[in-house]
Order: C-alpha cells, then structure tokens, then sequence
C-alpha cells in the first residue's frame, strides 16, 4: 500500500498528504453510494459530466506537463466516436460487440495520434503551430463529416448522415449468464465512467510522477537542456501525445454510447475549444486541479445553456479570457501555490509589522 | 595518450559564411583543453557540431574512435559528452533537487541516485537550497546548478561554454578550482572561456580559433607570446593581460 502511494505521489501533482487521500477515497465514497439516494436525471447527467474528464486529462498531460498545446482533442474525441459508432451499428449490439468497437475505436484514435504525432513532433514542429496544425487537422475532419449526408456516404450498414449525425448507435454492453446482457444505461454506465476515471487519474498520476514524467516537465521547462542531458525528446512528446489523444478517443466513445448519438459538430470550432478551457480554468500544470476545474466549468455551462446557449458561449469565452490574462496557470494551480501566503496573511502581515516597528526602533535608538 | 575526441577536416558553412571551416582538432584523454578566439571565431558553431545540433557541411566528428557525425543529439550525450550551455541551462519552474535528479535517473537507480544528488548538492553548496525553484537561484548559483548537472551523469568529455559569463571574481575562482579539480579526477575538458585570467587558471592546453580554422596550439604561455595570436584576439599591448 505504501509502495502503490509513494508512486502516486511526487514533484508531479498536488496532493500527497494523507488528508488529500482520506479526502479523496471520501469524495469516491460518496460517488458509489449516489446513485441509490439521486434521482435518475442527476445520476446521468454526472456520468455525462464525468464522459468529458478523459480528454481534460489527456489534454493537462499533452499541454500542462508536455508544453504542447494542442487543438486535436475533440478530432480524436470525433474519430473514436465514429469509429465506435460504425463498427457497433455493424456488429450488433449482442455478444459484448460494442466493447470491441469501444477497443477498436480507441486503437484506430491512437494509429491517428502516432501518425500525425510522429510528423509534427519529428518534423520539429513547436510552440503555437502544434496548436495551428492540430486545429486544421479537427476542421477538416469536421467539414468533411458535415457533407457526408448523401446516402452515398455509409460504411456497411452505417449512414454517416452528414451534419444530421449518425443515430441509433449501440449503447455498450456486455454479456451476462444466461445469454442476458448489461446495457450500460443509467446507473451502470455512471459507474462504467466512475470506475474508469478512477483508473486513468490514477493511472495518469503514477504516469507523471515516474521517470518519463520527469522528462516530459524537463522537455516543457527547457528542451533543449533536455535534449543535451541525453534525452530523446520527441520520443516522450510523442508518447504524451498518444496517450491524450487516445483519452480524448475515449471520452468519444462514452459520449456516443450514452446519447446513442455522434453529431460532426461536436468537433466544430466551439467545441474543440472546450477542452482548453476546462483544463486552463482549473490548471492545467496538474491532473486534480484538472480534474476539479473541468467539473465546475461543464456544471457552469449547463447552468447557463438554460438561459441561452449564445449567452452561456460569451460567459464561457469570457471566462477563458480572464483566466489567461489574470491567472493563467488556472486559479486551483495559484491556490495551491500560494496557499501559505493566502490562509496564513493574518499571521505575515504580523510578522511584517513586528518588523518594520523593530527597524523604526532602531532607526530611533541611533 | 589516447584521443578522445576528433574532428576531422570539420565544416559548417551558412551560405556563404564559413562559421568553421576545415577544422582539425584533437583532444586527449586527461586534457583540460580551452578554446580561445575573438568574437565569431566559430567556437559556438564548433561546440553544436560536436553535440551534434548542426550536421556539418564537411568532415567527421569521433568520438572514442567511433564516427558519431550521423548521430542525433541525446545519442552522442550517451555515449559519455556532457555539455554545461553558455546561458544557464536549468529547468527554472522545478525544484533545484528534481533538476538533478532528472539530469541524473538514467544513470543511477535508488537509492544511489539521492546518494549522487546530495553528494553533487553538498559540491556545488546548493544543500540549503533544494526545495527552492531553480529559476529564483541567484546568477552563479544557477551557472553552478548547471555545472552539477552536466557532471553528474559522469561523462567522459566535459564541454564548458563559457562557465564563468556573469560571474563575480570570487565566483570565478572558484568555479575555475572546481574544474582543475575534476579535471584531476580523470574527467576530460573543452572549455570556451574569453576572461584570459581565468584561461591562465584553468588550461594545460590552448587551441585559438580564428574565422572558423584552428590558427594557433600551444601552453598558455606559448599563446600568449604569440604574436601573430596577439594580432588577431589579444590586441598589441595586452600582452599577459
């Protein structure tokens, strides 16, 4: 138990104490036992809220540790969604097939990722053109989506129905005994997504906190130095790459599977935003500010929608705005870093004024 | 005396500027090396060709005896070259403690990696400063955290560029103490260093570049009682400096 924490926790990420943790397994609790006193529409709207956080977090690994801001997490996001909802319309929903299209669809947005990863990253690509070149990549994909509505344009029996979107897709699901099966609907896939999240915040944390981790921050803060300490560094760029663009393929796959839907506008141009906000509000120099800040930033938007949706994109690009011009390593990152500062003012502004009444004294004493 | 590093017949020209031009140079093992030069002489072009930055026009760099002109980068760092860059090359939003431990992790495991961090903090008198962020060291401080760095992954050829730029006299001195001192320890140097007082401190042996080609070999004081050196990078009338 011991070893497992000491390699969740490091230079890395916040939180280490054994108060973040109790803390932690306290907020986890709380999330098994909801679905049994929530109602239902609150139980799907958190696995809703919690379909995003994948690309969050692959987004705070790619832009927060690996210094690469990239704009391709919802061209991803889209390409597994599709590729989930072709091979699940093609394969049925019986016999855990849709579980294989969620594999088949994460494997065909990591081919992506390492293909175009491997000629930005080699081809010495830096700074904002990785941000141009994976936002040309996602309109593209996008525009091309949109026009696919003739009937002309389907693979085996699924219609890509252009801006329409395809419908009708699969919820996940996998067999049970007695030929029965678990549909991932409801409470399920709320714990489908609580399980995984789990896994990848955890999975991510031992991930930053290990040696490549310590490469990945050292190749964000100065690459060149890294480079000459006898690092490849587009291997680790290209690595931390990979595994973001690869969650944001599963967010892609959860979202499609919980509204049976994929619409090409969900990688348009406001949407492929959306992952840069989350990520910048909260921090995205670490995977729980992250985490916590993507969380809050979706429950403002829907808050907000309800009033109107144009309204709610001005306060959400506002809000965008400010964060970068006022806070732009996101307000829990500054909370964190300035924590002694903030919650122990009484105390330094004391301590200051003990000074400066010693230095008038002695000032008066000569 | 075996080589250790080579360089054959080296060049690098940007169009028509031939930054390092046909350079022959080699650097025993053992050696504390300086490499001198006026302004544009090609000692940084030189430097970036040996850790393999540019691909030369012309010519092989040999490192061991082996060919490592076709080499990325951080494979020739592997093989045993360190570098300590001209502007202090630290990770400046890390904490002084992982930018050693990072230049270090593929060298040593646990728990001899926080034994040769300490032992590289103690060195380098950084011990009270390890939680803090390398980029709030002062000047010096930052120069001898990169100097910690460089050596820590225990190379074989140690390159210095400029390691006193911006150091106070007594910074200098020191800094000059704990090269001689490595270098004592079997670590082989090549330093490019303008301030001739420190060069006088440190260096067994002076090579002189001047547009690009190797112009000059010798002691230090050979170099400096050269006169055809005296022309072109001392300056008549600065003799001894």
């Amino acid at each position: 138990m011991r070893a497992f924490l000491s390699l969740l926790n490091g230079p890395q990420t916040f939180g280490s104490s054994r108060g973040f943790w109790a803390t932690a397994i306290a907020v986890f609790l709380v999330a098994l036992l909801f679905p049994l006193v929530g109602d239902g529409y609150t139980v799907g709207n958190l696995a809703y809220f919690g379909v995003w956080v994948f690309m969050a977090l692959g987004l705070s690994l790619i832009w927060g540790y690996g210094g690469m801001l990239s704009f391709g997490q919802t061209a991803f996001f889209g390409l597994a969604g599709y590729s989930y909802g072709v091979i699940a319309i093609n394969l049925g929903a019986n016999y855990g097939y849709p579980v294989l299209a969620l594999f088949c669809a994460l494997v065909i947005a990591a081919v992506l990722a390492l293909v175009l990863g491997y000629f930005m990253i080699y081809g010495r690509i830096t700074g904002v053109f990785v941000g141009i070149v994976t936002l040309s990549v996602t309109l593209t994909f996008a525009t091309f989506l949109n026009q696919t509505a003739g009937p002309e344009w389907r693979i085996g029996r699924a219609r890509l129905n252009g801006y329409n979107g395809m419908t009708r897709i699969p919820s996940l699901s996998i067999p049970w005994f007695d030929g029965d099966k678990i549909t991932f609907r409801g409470p399920a896939l709320y714990y489908l997504v609580l399980v995984l999240l789990v896994l990848c915040y955890l999975g991510l944390r031992i991930m930053v906190n290990s040696r490549f981790g310590n490469v990945l921050v050292a190749i964000r803060e100065n690459p060149e130095r890294a480079e000459l300490l006898g690092y490849d560094i587009r291997r680790y760029q290209l690595v931390a790459f990979v595994v973001g663009s690869t969650l944001a393929g599963l967010s892609g796959v959860l979202y499609t599977a919980w509204g049976q839907f994929i619409v090409p506008a969900a990688m348009a141009l406001p949407a492929a935003a959306m992952p840069i906000i989350w990520v910048a509000v909260g921090g995205r120099k670490d995977l729980t500010a992250t985490l916590i800040g993507t969380l809050f930033v979706l429950w403002l938007f829907q808050t907000l929608i309800v009033i109107s949706q144009q309204y709610a994109l001005i306060v959400i690009g506002a809000l965008l705005l400010v964060t970068i011009l006022v806070m732009p390593g996101g307000y829990i990152v500054w909370v964190v870093e300035n924590r002694d500062a903030i919650f122990n003012w009484r105390r330094h502004r004391a301590e200051r004024l003990a000074e400066s009444r010693a230095v008038a004294s002695d000032g008066a004493s000569e | 005396m075996t080589v250790l590093l080579e360089t054959t017949n080296l060049s690098k020209h940007f169009g028509g500027l031939k930054a390092v031009d046909d350079l022959s140079l080699a650097v025993q093992e053992g050696e504390l090396h300086c490499l001198i030069g006026p302004n544009g002489a090609g000692k940084s072009t030189f430097f970036r060709l040996i850790l393999g930055r540019y691909p030369p026009t012309a010519g092989t760099v040999r490192f061991c005896g082996e060919d490592i002109t076709q080499l990325h980068a951080a494979a020739r760092i592997r093989r045993g070259i360190s570098i300590k860059m001209q502007v202090p090359g630290v990770f400046a939003e890390l904490p002084v403690r992982q930018n050693l431990v990072i230049a270090l992790q593929y060298r040593f495991a646990e728990p001899e990696l926080t034994r040769e961090v300490d032992r590289l903090l103690a060195l380098v008198d950084l011990t009270a400063e390890t939680a803090k962020q390398a980029g709030q060291l002062a000047h010096g401080q930052k120069q001898w955290l990169e100097i910690a760095m460089a050596i820590g992954a225990r190379p074989k050829l140690l390159l210095l560029d400029e390691p006193t730029a911006g150091m106070s006299p007594e910074e200098t001195y020191k800094t000059g103490e704990m090269i001689v001192e490595l270098n004592r320890n079997a670590m082989t140097v090549l330093v490019v260093e303008h301030d001739m007082a420190f060069v006088r401190q440190i260096a067994r042996q002076v090579s002189v570049l001047h547009l690009g080609r190797l112009f000059a070999q010798g002691s230090i004081d050979q170099i400096t009682d050269n006169e055809a050196v005296q022309e072109i990078y001392l300056g008549k009338g600065h003799h001894g400096h």
